[in-house]
């Protein structure tokens, strides 16, 4: 249910969209090179942590980018647990050494979540352009050595779906506690690149079987959550569990959003922390409360019974998709627009023979995508991602 | 469904290294914390938990509880309840034998 007086428990902190990863699934904006210069300063993001904290904000998840390309990740994490936040790195293990784990440890970091491809080096090495699979493996070694709890994030997609059994042991082995296999969601960088990406629905399935498989067999010691694709679920995610109800984004550039991909919607206006105090964004801001509650929706959400439980879904996908934030989220069957989805799933088991070549995560393709290079963007998609 | 874990009075239980317990202000009672996740307690099971140090025996515990809330009824299979959840949701483990 939609809380009358929200509080931000969650503020994850995309400290900056450089990256040394270019993942072809990559979330962050498409135009990410315009948000690199004018990162905010160390004294900037300890303001920021201070005053959501003070809003009631408990989990603190510091990403990007890679937030280990900056060099005062240390002095966060110290700030933010003597703030009284769970803090969580969130990181391709590029940059991760003895030193900085060590000094991430007595700054009271609480976990480290890495990212991990796939059980092959191949895979690993192609789908985020970078020879990264052996580094890997040693940070996961560095991270269980000084007794982390290991949270392994591995990004599913059509390239690793049918690995899942094997990927599951590799975490096993490695001696991870909880292991998301995140489906990809097909915003920024994922959404250009779908018709390569996005499993079939027969894949999935199996990944599902395999998983449960696992379960059996495992049993409690190792969590497995198993993040389901939304296009092939009949109803949309609660997305951020509501707009501006739970959730809150500071990111590089001190923009404050209320969603990781809030950016594409037209007509919005994002506050910044640097010119507004993070209890007028997230209280007063228009932007916040654009689509708080329900006043918003448009039939069929407005009259629906599980408006209270989806919230509608997601207002990017909305957007991306249908052309209008305010429409259901195309992924709902009860939506009028759900036809775009399902041809998006028909394309998935009969690609086109000529399928079009993956655009990687880099700042020459972001520095096309941001000059409007519509001709990337997968015909059926709406808006720029 | 895996049968309840049964906890007798003699053992010795801690939390789990992957959570956090804390007293949050803000909210008026505790909260575990966990990798992508919380759980607001509600006060019964916060004071419950908070005793559960990795020391302190659960007789220890039920004594401690006692003493602290003296018009409380009769606590303790409520409290070995709450601690056979707590056990299979992964929060506290036991720590002797």
């Amino acid at each position: 249910m939609a809380d009358a007086n929200p509080k931000p428990l969650w503020l994850l902190a995309e400290v900056t969209y450089r990256c040394p990863l270019h993942c072809a699934f990559c979330y962050n904006p498409t135009d990410y090179v315009r948000h690199t210069k004018n990162e905010l300063g160390t004294g900037e993001w300890i303001s920021a942590l201070r005053q959501a904290r003070a809003m009631g904000a408990l989990q603190l998840g510091i990403s990007g980018g890679e937030p280990l390309l900056r060099d005062d990740i240390e002095e966060l994490v110290a700030e933010a647990r003597s703030l009284g936040y769970y803090t969580n790195l969130i990181t391709s293990g590029v940059g991760l050494t003895e030193k900085r784990i060590a000094e991430f440890k007595r700054g009271g970091l609480d976990h480290i979540q890495l990212s991990m491809h796939d059980i092959t080096k191949e895979i690993n090495n192609f789908i985020t352009d970078t020879n990264t699979f052996a580094l890997k493996k040693k940070v996961a070694a560095m991270i269980k050595g000084h007794d982390y709890p290991m949270v392994l994030n591995v990004v599913i997609h059509r390239y690793n779906i049918e690995h899942v059994a094997e990927i599951l042991e590799m975490a096993e082995a490695i001696g991870a506690d909880y292991v998301e296999l995140a489906n990809t969601q097909y915003y920024g960088w994922a959404l250009i690149n779908r018709a390569q990406l996005m499993p079939t629905r027969e894949q999935l399935e199996k990944a599902e079987e395999a998983t449960n498989r696992f379960r059996a067999k495992a049993g409690n010691r190792m969590k497995i959550y198993f993040v389901v694709p939304d296009y092939y679920a009949e109803r949309p995610k609660a997305c951020m569990n509501g707009w501006g109800s739970v959730f809150m984004i500071v990111t590089a550039d001190g923009t404050v959003l209320p969603c990781h991909s809030a950016r594409v919607l037209p007509g919005l206006e994002f506050p910044n922390v640097r010119d507004q105090s993070l209890e007028w964004i997230w209280n007063e801001s228009p932007a916040f409360n654009k689509y708080r509650g329900d006043g918003w929706m448009k039939e069929p959400c407005r009259t629906c019974p599980e408006k209270t439980k989806d919230f509608g879904g997601c207002r990017c996908q909305a957007f991306l998709l249908t052309g209008a934030a305010e429409n259901a989220d195309p992924v709902c069957t009860l939506s009028p627009h759900r036809q775009v989805v399902d041809e998006a799933i028909e394309e998935a088991k009969n690609p086109p023979a000529q399928v079009r070549p993956i655009v990687f995560r880099n700042d020459a393709n972001s520095r096309k995508l941001a000059e409007g290079a519509r001709d990337l963007v997968p015909p059926g998609v709406r808006g720029l991602p | 469904m895996t049968s309840p874990t049964p906890v007798s009075r003699a053992d010795v239980f801690g939390l789990s290294k992957l959570l956090r317990l804390q007293w949050e202000k803000a909210q008026d009672c505790y909260v575990l914390l966990y990798p992508e996740g919380m759980v607001k307690l509600n006060g019964s099971a916060g004071e419950i938990l908070h005793r559960v140090d990795g020391k302190q025996s659960v007789d220890d515990i039920l004594s401690d509880l006692k003493r602290a809330f003296p018009e409380a009824p009769d606590l303790d299979a409520d409290v070995i309840a709450m601690l056979e959840a707590a056990i299979e949701r992964g929060w506290i483990e036991r720590k002797n034998g």
